[in-house]
């Protein structure tokens, strides 16, 4: 099909799931704001100027509702207010907030349309602005791919400008200065006097305006937070045992409960033996849930023992029960009727294969768990009245929702509080811990339980990230890659995760398959990548970048083979290929900060690898040393740009964190199934990286692309394949399948 | 039982192979260690026991022969321990989940090398994962902190 027909059959697709999905209510509908979900319950001389700023004569809480996995973003969220709002670190409270539309999340528009990212035609931004109604529409407030920097980037600026101003106005008011004539700094506004009015003295009077709406955001050069390096909101707490996490809360009278549910996912309980639990001490409570069972004790452990001692019958699982069954189906799926789609064919492939000699490769990449170290928790309690339920979850209306669902609770009467949580990696975009809390609650009402689950059942649990298999193939003449064809076949992440969540599995193709791979920016006489969708084989989820995780592997892995092929220097190739100024950058970074070229000495080697993944071009050089005792990674160097580093400090380690991420899953991590179950349990089998492990990581932000991108995830996808590129350059070895410690050792 | 944990002792009614990480997080509510696998593959649940690192999923209560430290116990935020002075020096911390374990490892691990080589350092922190992989800062702010205890 041609690239024109191929965008209007997208766009023709997205504006089907629009229009199914609430566009059909108007424009008008699409641009009413959702009303201020803090105005309804405030007090007597409280204020509110939008769904982010409360004050009172008390203090100013700030409401940043994206979910903190670990990532920072209460700390993110607030500054972003606190920097139009003149406050410093101390002068504030923030809160998660109540699950709400008004907190409906812009960015998710950016990666929801099938375009690339770069690309800014008509029919990609209108493609945007539609999946941007849907998103508004339905208030679909989540975090999740990367995206709460670019949604609250102007929105909460925005919001502390409104703030300011509004208490400006209430400042001149009082004083009969005229506005103009008023500065603010440090929580209160400053009359040309010199003397200061603190905000919370203007609550009550800025409680009866209405808010300044027509605002002005600060001149970058005025920022005094944005760009600079900063101290976390969270880091003492973390630092001293004083945060609270979601597993760690309690109400008086609480009783704890674990579950055991079938490890062959979805499948049934068949039946069960609970009699020698039943007289354990300690415990309360045996009771049915989906799939399984909870028991209910006065300690976390005694449960814990108590669901051990059950004797389970499982039912079979719904997928192939062992590993092998699961390769041979995507094996099988290169074929015409699972096509699902032809991303990107330029020139023609096919001709140029069969007039050429080719060169041929194929890839896997296995499931891999999410395991982040807090395990699955939630608190509940369910009365006849409402229901409270507290709990790290990254889709927090969701959660409201499925509660009420299982309770029969009106959705209204069904308040979520989110926590801050132990990482997620995407496992918190999951429900099980929600789920089972709800069943559970409702068989204990007007007792609060707290379920918990052991990390055992989290790993049987995880929803790991998908399997995949590539088949590339690909000629070079005359010192140059002249045709790359990319094949990917993988389950969909999407259609496996959505119905878990609660939504339809979207229509059309699911861009995941080939992310990463697809978007590469390189001009190559003859381009193709297709993906094709396996069956649905054992449930998989969002797992830290997605479906970048392992295109970006498969694409960068096989690029590095073609350009070996045609004798050229794997950076110098790249560059030269790139038909995309802000990548060529990153890729010249990252040459530059490695001293790309340099002699390394025998048995050592460079790798580079890029990926853009949402929205976010990033290169890697992984150096690595081959010794007697494996391979040693000895640094890695890291360039990407975010069209702006929010906090400097923060993206280190954020990148730090996804590099280590990438790599120590690439060297050692799988999920295998064997009789219809995961065979990893807990990490001595999934361990991923350990700090001697850990190389030197040295990162460079850059600032050239206009619109604001994350950083959580696009560091990870390149870290796999440069590994894979400097173990070749070190040993001649090519590593085509993850864990790469099936056939190499490392140190 | 009786255990002492940061100075108080506790009167406790457990079973003999009840571990140290439940009675510490459920019977006594002291929620600063953390609980991550139970199986002494993660060091989250990291408590000094006469000053020396355990695990405490691993610590049967009826085996406990000491007298117990948690974070909460090695300082607070008003009186950080050097370590985690360090930790906030650095901005170690993403979810912070397993710090509570990483700053007890180190605390104990600098009582006896005060002046670590890399090396040193990397084996005695690599029994401590770190899900989010703070691993770079972690080997900063110990370096950081033994510094600031030779020095104090
Ligand atoms: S919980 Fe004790 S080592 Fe993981
Ligand atoms: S900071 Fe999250 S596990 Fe270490």
């Amino acid at each position: 099909m041609s690239r024109l027909g191929t965008i209007a059959r997208r766009t023709f697709l997205i504006g089907s799931v629009a229009i199914a999905g609430g566009v059909a209510f108007g424009v008008y509908m699409a641009r009413r704001p959702h009303p201020n979900p803090l105005a309804a319950g405030l007090a007597e001389g409280e204020a509110t100027f939008n769904p982010w700023v409360k004050i009172d004569a008390d203090g100013i809480t700030l409401i940043t509702p994206h979910s903190d996995v670990g990532q920072g973003v209460r700390h993110m969220q607030a500054m972003l207010i606190a920097e139009e709002m003149d406050l410093d670190p101390g002068q504030f409270t923030t809160d998660f907030g109540p699950p709400d539309p008004a907190y409906w999340n812009r960015a998710f528009s950016e990666e929801g349309a099938p375009f690339m990212s770069r690309d800014d035609s008509w029919g990609a931004e209108t493609a945007r602005t539609v999946v941007g109604y849907v998103v508004k529409i339905f208030g679909i407030q989540a975090t999740g791919g990367s995206t709460a920097v670019a949604d609250s980037f102007d929105k909460l600026r925005e919001a502390g400008a409104v703030a300011r101003e509004t208490l400006k106005l209430a400042a001149a008011q009082r004083s009969g200065v005229p506005v103009a004539n008023l500065t603010t700094a440090g929580a209160a506004v400053t009359l040309p006097d010199g003397t200061q009015i603190a905000y919370t003295d203007l609550a009550a009077e800025a409680a009866a305006l209405d808010p300044v709406t027509d605002v002005t955001l600060r001149d970058p050069s005025e920022w005094r937070l944005i760009g600079k390096p900063q101290r976390r909101l969270d880091i003492v707490e973390k630092s001293t045992g004083t945060a609270t996490y979601g597993i760690d809360l309690a109400l008086d009278g609480m009783v704890h409960a674990t579950v055991r549910f079938n490890p062959r996912q979805g499948g049934a309980l068949n039946g069960y033996d609970a009699s020698a639990a039943e007289a354990m001490r300690g415990v309360q409570k045996i009771l049915p849930v989906t799939n399984g069972v909870a028991v209910i004790a006065d300690n976390t452990w005694r449960a814990f023992q108590a669901a051990d001692a059950i004797e389970y019958d499982w039912a079979e699982a719904p997928y192939p029960a062992e590993q092998d069954d699961h390769w041979a189906a995507l094996s099988a799926s290169f074929t015409e009727d699972r096509l699902d789609d032809e991303w990107r064919h330029e020139g023609d492939v096919p001709a140029a294969l069969a007039a050429a000699d080719p060169i041929e490769a194929e890839y896997r990449a296995p499931y891999v768990a999410h395991a982040p170290l807090e395990p699955l928790n939630a608190l509940i309690l369910v009365t006849d009245a409402r229901v409270d339920i507290w709990a790290g979850h990254q889709i927090p209306r969701t959660v409201e929702d499925m509660v009420a669902g299982i309770t029969g609770h009106d959705v209204a009467d069904v308040h979520f509080h989110n926590q801050y949580a132990g990482g997620s990696f995407g496992h918190r975009l999951e429900f099980e811990n929600i789920r089972y809390a709800a069943e559970i609650g409702a068989q204990m009402k007007d007792t609060p339980v707290k379920l918990t689950f052991s990390r055992e059942e989290d790993f049987a649990h995880d929803y790991p990230r998908q399997i995949a298999m590539a088949r590339g193939a690909g000629a070079v003449t005359d010192g140059a890659v002249t045709t790359y064809d990319l094949s990917i076949a993988s389950p969909s992440p999407i259609a496996s995760q959505m119905p878990r969540a609660g939504f339809p599995a979207p229509p059309g193709p699911d861009m995941q398959i080939v992310a990463g791979a697809w978007n590469m920016p390189y001009k190559i006489d003859n381009l193709r990548v297709r993906a094709y969708r396996a069956p649905e084989l054992a449930p998989v989820s969002s797992w830290r970048s997605v479906g970048a995780s392992h295109a970006g592997f498969f694409a960068e892995g096989f690029l590095d083979e073609l350009i070996h092929a045609a004798g050229r220097d794997p950076l110098e190739a790249r560059i030269g290929m790139c038909d995309y100024d802000v990548a060529r950058k990153v890729l010249e970074a990252v040459g530059e900060m490695s001293n790309w070229g340099s002699e390394l000495g025998a048995g050592r080697g460079r790798g580079v690898a890029f990926v853009s993944s949402f929205g976010t071009p990033t290169a890697e050089v992984v150096e690595v040393t081959a010794t007697e005792d494996g391979i040693k990674i000895d640094r890695v160097f890291v360039a990407a740009d975010v069209g702006r580093v929010v906090d400097p400090v923060n993206f280190e380690n954020h990148v730090q964190g996804a590099v280590v991420w990438g790599l120590g899953h690439a060297m050692n991590c799988e999920i295998t199934y064997a009789d219809g179950m995961a065979e990893q349990s807990n990490y001595d089998w999934h361990e991923a990286m350990r700090l001697y492990q850990c190389p030197e990581i040295v990162v460079r932000g850059l600032e050239n692309q206009p619109k604001i991108r994350g950083i959580g995830e696009p560091p990870v996808p390149p870290a796999a394949p440069a590994l894979a590129n400097a173990i070749f350059a070190a040993t001649g070895q090519r590593l085509r399948e993850m864990p790469f410690n099936k056939f190499v050792e490392f140190v | 039982m009786q255990l002492t944990v940061n100075g108080t002792t506790h009167e406790v009614d457990v079973e003999d192979d009840m571990p140290l990480l439940w009675v510490l997080r459920d019977v006594l509510g002291i929620t600063g260690v953390k609980y991550g696998c139970g199986i002494a593959q993660c060091g989250a649940c990291t408590v000094h026991i006469d000053g020396v690192a355990e695990r405490s999923c691993q610590i049967a209560a009826a085996d406990l022969d000491g007298p117990v430290t948690t974070i909460e116990g090695l300082g607070t935020p008003d009186a950080l321990h050097a370590v985690q002075q360090a930790w906030i020096e650095h901005q170690v911390a993403q979810c912070g989940y397993c710090q509570s374990g990483q700053i007890m490892n180190a605390a104990a691990f600098l009582a006896e090398t005060p002046d670590p080589t890399d090396d040193d350092i990397d084996d005695a922190m690599s029994g401590n994962l770190c899900r989010c992989g703070t691993y770079p800062r972690i080997r900063a702010a110990v370096k950081s902190a033994a510094a600031s205890l030779r020095g104090a």
